[in-house]
């Protein structure tokens, strides 16, 4: 019940930062997609399902600010290989031992490093990734195992 | 005067974005193989698009077009490296192995739906 009260929340405030059109004809068939969307959403028996403490810690915002500050520090080192390739662009399969349970965990690493120009996740198993490195920064920094103490910090919030 | 101050930060946002987007393409075109180029696509992906979506942002102001702005940043940054993940994965699929600069094939596990390479005969 939480679920579905949060879901229509959420629904109600994402139709009102779109619509942009307020005018009450309009508020009644967005109440009804409203309630239309959380009754499907219940009979597919999708509400709550991926629910994930994480989503409501203060740590994620910070997650996020040092993700987009690797980011932005991968894409200078990538821009810098385009500029001379010959010197700088060093590829090879690097495999990341990871010691992350949860399957919401490994996927985010997994995102994570894709999201970061310079590597790319390849494939994702149950104890490592193997992960194709652009630079050898890109596969230095993926060795240190940083990004996987972030992650396993956002995880074990409490 | 504050006017002139947000037109010139979010120009030089723009401005930054559009040099990524063109280092990207470079990139895309000098890089060696398949999966190095990914990594050149990846720039367009993420800093490019951010900092135009921002510089846009910041000319909206505080407007409903802000949102929506920010909502196709947050779509972005979720099916960007889907996409790139899905591209690696069709090229591994297709045969085609990631190959060091020394032109060593480098060993790679095998997939349980890896086709064969194309036949080279």
């Amino acid at each position: 019940m939480r679920y579905l009260f949060s879901l229509a929340i959420l629904l109600t405030v994402l139709w009102l930062g779109i619509s942009g059109v307020y005018k009450p004809p309009l508020f009644v068939l967005g109440g009804c997609s409203v309630v239309f969307v959380v009754w499907l959403s219940r009979r597919m028996d999708v509400v709550g399902v991926e629910h994930n403490p994480v989503l409501y810690s203060w740590r994620l915002p910070v997650y996020w600010l040092w993700l987009l500050w690797q980011i932005v520090k991968s894409n200078i080192d990538v821009a810098r290989a385009a500029l001379s390739p010959d010197k700088l662009v060093r590829p090879r399969v690097v495999k990341v031992p990871m010691k992350l349970g949860s399957a919401v965990g490994k996927v985010t690493y997994a995102n994570s490093v894709t999201l970061t120009p310079g590597t790319v996740t390849l494939l994702l198993e149950e104890d490592h990734l193997e992960v194709h490195a652009l630079l050898e920064s890109s596969a230095a920094s993926l060795e240190s195992g940083e990004m996987e103490r972030k992650i396993a910090w956002l995880e074990n919030h409490k | 005067m504050v006017e002139t101050m947000l037109a010139v930060i979010s120009g030089i946002f723009l401005l930054t974005g559009g040099i990524f987007g063109i280092l990207g393409g470079i990139g895309l075109l000098r890089f060696p193989d398949f999966y190095s180029r990914l990594h050149a696509a990846g720039i367009t992906d993420t800093l490019c698009a951010f900092l135009i979506i921002i510089g846009l942002v910041i000319q909206a102001g505080l407007a409903l077009v802000s949102i929506k702005l920010m909502l196709i940043l947050i779509f972005m940054v979720f099916t960007a490296p889907t996409a790139s993940h899905a591209l690696a994965r069709a090229g591994l699929a297709a045969g085609d192995d990631p190959a060091t600069l020394e032109s060593e094939p480098m060993e790679i596990a095998p997939l349980g739906s890896r086709g064969e390479p194309p036949s080279n005969s």
